[in-house]
């Protein structure tokens, strides 16, 4: 392959190409695996570190553990899937030595009960905003920022489970906690995330 | 079945992992609690509002050049 004129106008290669790409180790055919699926590994270390520098390290660093790793990736998985959790390992592995302070607790966020076991509070159903396409994207904002307010144990395992589709079992793996953990914190999460979400919509229920 | 326990099973009862009998108590319950049946639909919206939230970021996955450049040269390098 010779060095494309500028702009680089990539070829566009199928999943099976950039598999064979992927496991020849031949650093071209690699650049066009890191071509095509290099946006969406920035995404997903953006979402888990919010933090422009560290993720971009952290795509490089995923890269890297996938051309020494080239051999392991096996015929019969997809190459979108292999990278992807590779790189949601590698923002982990960044986010463990980034994370400093102690967490807020997650109990406010969590729904209260009377002693009878009924709900302390009276639920309001939630409505759509009315103008859909301009607050299709508003409401995504909110939901993202409310997201970055739980505490960040939680936040992970949103992130992974509800966020970039990983089981119970790989989340517990990747992190390094029993599923049952990942499970309770999963849970809690979505709650939390409810509370945090209710005066967005009860808003516009109003 | 009070609101208490639906809601710590919450979870199992959307994935259908409870056993037959606890399921149909949770939904007696949720036939005559208006309070659990809105936090149910909460707790649902709540999921599929979090994975519509970065919908935009697959849209638009935009790799800068010089994080290519810079990826290619440390594998030349490896």
């Amino acid at each position: 392959m010779s060095e494309p004129a500028s702009p680089p106008v990539p070829p566009v290669l199928d999943e099976e190409a950039l598999a064979q790409g992927l496991r020849s180790g031949d650093p071209q055919a690699f650049e066009q695996v890191v071509r095509t699926y290099g946006g969406r590994l920035l995404a997903v270390t953006r979402r888990i570190l919010r933090d422009e520098d560290a993720a971009r390290d952290a795509v490089q660093d995923a890269f890297v553990s996938a051309f020494k790793a080239r051999r392991q990736f096996k015929a019969d998985s997809r190459v979108s899937t292999w990278l992807h959790r590779i790189a949601v390992n590698s923002a982990l592995m960044r986010l463990r030595t980034q994370r400093r302070k102690a967490e807020d607790p997650i109990d406010p966020l969590l729904p209260g009960f009377e002693d009878a076991g009924r709900h302390r509070e009276h639920f309001v159903a939630w409505q759509e905003p009315a103008d859909v396409t301009v607050s299709r994207r508003e409401t995504a904002a909110a939901v993202r920022r409310a997201i970055d307010q739980l505490p960040e144990s939680y936040r992970t395992v949103l992130l992974l489970r509800d966020i970039e589709g990983l089981d119970t079992e790989e989340t517990a793996r990747m992190l390094g906690v029993t599923a049952n953990a990942v499970k309770i914190r999963l849970h809690r999460a979505r709650m939390a995330l409810r509370t945090l979400l209710a005066p967005e919509f009860q808003e516009a229920a109003s | 079945v009070t609101c208490r326990e639906l809601t710590a099973f919450l979870d199992d009862y959307l994935a259908g992992e409870l056993p037959a009998e606890t399921r149909v108590r949770f939904e007696a319950h949720l036939a005559v609690c208006v309070n659990c049946h809105v936090y149910l639909a909460q707790y649902q919206e709540t999921i599929e509002l979090g994975r519509r939230a970065f919908v935009e970021d697959d849209e638009t996955p935009a790799m800068p050049d010089d994080l290519i450049q810079a990826i290619v040269k440390s594998l030349k390098d490896e």
